[in-house]
């Protein structure tokens, strides 16, 4: 057998070893994220919201322009959970509604004993201003301190309390 | 705008079952030994080895009945423990098949061929693996063997003393026909069972009842009982049965899953002291030992004086002439450490011929079968399969160390076998059945939990009381 051949396999052999040891590691890899995040619901969603999005087109086409373009300074970009079982969890605002409660097809499913099925949800109105909505539950919504009554818009950094849960905007 | 209503869901990450990858690792990991022993064949005598097909057909029998009934019994579990397990056997097997292939091996008087064995010995492991999958449907049942197991444990453990030394160490049992037995590698799952079950019931009094001092936590006295006794009965063995491997391990073991148990650093400190004292003293007087002590302290010295030494150093030689890519498999001479270079040292010829590079991958393979392990125990919803897969990862881990370490030179050489590469039929059928229950245990933990109930009423909410 030729040095040539020989060497060449024994690095590749190597080769073959590590790519074993990478493969392997690149399998455990879904271990380090905690959480993930599914888009569903995509056909019905889309049948069923052309016809608003175009009432809204039509009712504000500035606005939405303006929305859809760049965020508007100072606008809040992401929702984050800083307290009770999700915290760490980040949602991007990216004018979707955002709905919480145990509820399993609420946008942030909560883990909440003193949570609602539908709790509460966040909406952005028509100049893009992040409206907090409580729905109707029993432990209500409360921003900073007070507990809403109506649909309140909510403030950069404000702390939006559901049950054990917090919830603030972020830029 | 079609980003407008979206529906995002955030939730836990439910694990797949990943069968599919198990298969495709496994089956690479079989091509990965098939191509060893073709190298090793083509190196030696300059053509494919004639058993390549048989060697080749008879892993990947092994590795697709593992997978089988893995996907059969057990589908949820962890999809990398098999095919790494798979991998170092396969290794093992072309290593010791090379190191069969010396002529000066086959030289000595009693030569007999190992890598044939070897293989039947892993059927047999992956027969008890399979029967371990499917009569093991909880690991939970294990539980309730929880001091008959000490007692078998105990009796495997002690059982060796009354059979002659082999080598100086008398941790094997010769039964006529059928061979010799080290009971130790059976005992050290079986001990697991034990302290998972008794550590479960003690932790609160062992964690909780405690003092603080200088900034650890010490225990009361009647709490020092259990160590105590477990670190007297490895001070036992290494007494009667000179071995300093298997009174390692059971002692390492106990303290890491007392660690895991109770959450306290104190006794970590406590088990280093202890096992540093007892090794010390034990080292004193007990001349096996004490030989290999000094084996490790200068192996240079003993050099034609010394079996002991004159092997070691020879280890090392082995490791240096690798260097960093080997000299290739079936060219180095790693054959000239002798009696048990395809076992206690067979991690020299893989320094030599594979170098540091290749050495590295395989303890990077060990260390991840010692990392499902672990995973499997943070996963695992019960105390009882936590400490199981704790215990069982941390002996495998300790294994590995004491072995790895000991034909290195970081600490005294100990009697200890490889876990799946070196040739030794208790070792590698043990060390199958240790994976069949990691791999049950990460099937219970992986396991979708049932579903909570579909729409969950209002009344469920609990009304906060001012």
């Amino acid at each position: 057998m030729s040095e040539l051949t020989l060497t060449v396999m024994r690095l590749g052999f190597l080769a073959v070893l590590w790519l074993f040891v990478i493969v392997a590691v690149q399998v455990i890899r879904s271990d380090l994220f905690g959480t993930r995040v599914t888009q569903r619901g995509s056909r019905r969603t889309a049948a069923d919201t052309r016809p608003q999005q175009g009432r809204q087109q039509q009712a504000a086409p500035p606005q939405q322009r303006q929305q859809s373009g760049r965020q508007r300074r100072g606008a809040p970009t992401k929702l984050v959970v800083s307290e009770g079982t999700l915290t760490g969890t980040t949602v991007a605002l990216q004018g979707q509604t955002i709905t919480l409660g145990r509820a399993h097809d609420s946008t942030i499913v909560l883990d909440d004993d003193y949570a609602s099925s539908r709790h509460a949800r966040i909406y952005p109105d028509r100049d893009g201003q992040w409206i907090v909505e409580d729905l109707g539950s029993t432990n209500g919504t409360y921003l900073d301190r007070t507990r809403l009554t109506t649909p309140t818009p909510v403030p950069l950094g404000a702390p939006i309390r559901i049950g054990k849960t917090v919830i603030e905007l972020r830029k | 705008m079609s980003v407008v209503t979206n529906t995002t869901t955030i939730g836990a990450i439910d694990a797949p079952s990943r069968r599919n990858t198990e298969l495709v690792l496994v089956a690479f990991a079989v091509l990965i030994s098939v191509f060893a022993y073709a190298n090793v064949g083509l190196a030696l005598n300059g053509e494919l080895p004639a058993g390549m097909l048989g060697y080749g057909l008879g892993l990947a029998l092994l590795g697709g009945v593992a997978h089988i009934a893995v996907r059969r019994f057990a589908p949820y579990a962890d999809p990398l423990l098999l095919p790494l397990a798979t991998l170092l056997n396969g290794l093992g097997l072309a290593i010791i098949w090379r190191l069969d292939q010396s002529e000066r091996f086959q030289a000595t008087p009693n030569f007999a061929a190992a890598a044939s064995k070897q293989l039947m010995f892993s059927a047999v492991g992956v027969a008890i693996m399979v029967v371990v999958l499917i009569a093991l449907k909880d690991h939970r049942i294990l539980q309730r063997y929880t001091y008959i197991s000490m007692l078998v444990a105990l009796f495997l453990l002690i059982l060796p003393m009354f059979f002659p030394a082999v080598n100086g160490a008398k941790i094997w049992i010769k039964i006529p026909g059928v061979g010799t037995i080290q009971p130790g590698e059976f005992a050290k799952i079986i001990i697991a069972v034990f302290f998972a079950g008794y550590l479960m019931v003690k932790r609160d009094a062992l964690a909780l009842a405690s003092r603080r001092f200088m900034g650890l936590y010490l225990p009361r006295g009647r709490d020092l009982g259990p160590i105590l006794m477990v670190w007297a009965f490895s001070i036992l063995i290494l007494v009667f049965e000179t071995d300093l491997g298997s009174s390692l391990l059971f002692f390492g073991m106990f303290v890491v899953m007392l660690y895991v148990a109770t959450e306290r650093t104190s006794w970590i400190v406590f088990g280093l002291l202890m096992s540093g004292a007892g090794a010390v003293g034990v080292a004193m007087f007990e001349p096996h030992v004490q030989q290999r002590v000094t084996a490790w302290l200068d192996p240079f010295a003993g050099w034609g004086k010394l079996a002991a030494s004159e092997q070691m150093a020879k280890s090392l030689m082995a490791f240096g002439s690798g260097g960093t890519l080997g000299t290739g498999l079936g060219q180095g001479n790693s054959d000239l450490i002798g009696f048990a270079a395809n076992s206690d040292f067979i991690l020299a010829t893989v320094g030599e011929e594979l170098g540091l590079a290749g050495m590295m991958a395989v303890l990077l393979i060990y260390g991840l079968i010692v990392e499902r392990g672990v995973r499997t125990a943070l996963a695992a919803r019960d105390p009882f399969g936590k400490l199981l897969a704790i215990g069982l990862s941390g002996s495998f881990a300790i294994q590995v160390f004491v072995v790895a370490g000991g034909v290195m030179g970081l600490i005294p050489l100990t009697g200890m076998t490889m876990p799946f590469m070196a040739a030794g039929g208790s070792s590698v059928i043990a060390n199958w059945a240790l994976i069949g229950i990691l791999i049950r245990i990460s099937d219970t933990a992986r396991r979708p939990a049932p579903a909570p109930a579909p729409s969950p009423d209002a009344e469920m909410t609990q009304v906060v009381r001012p």
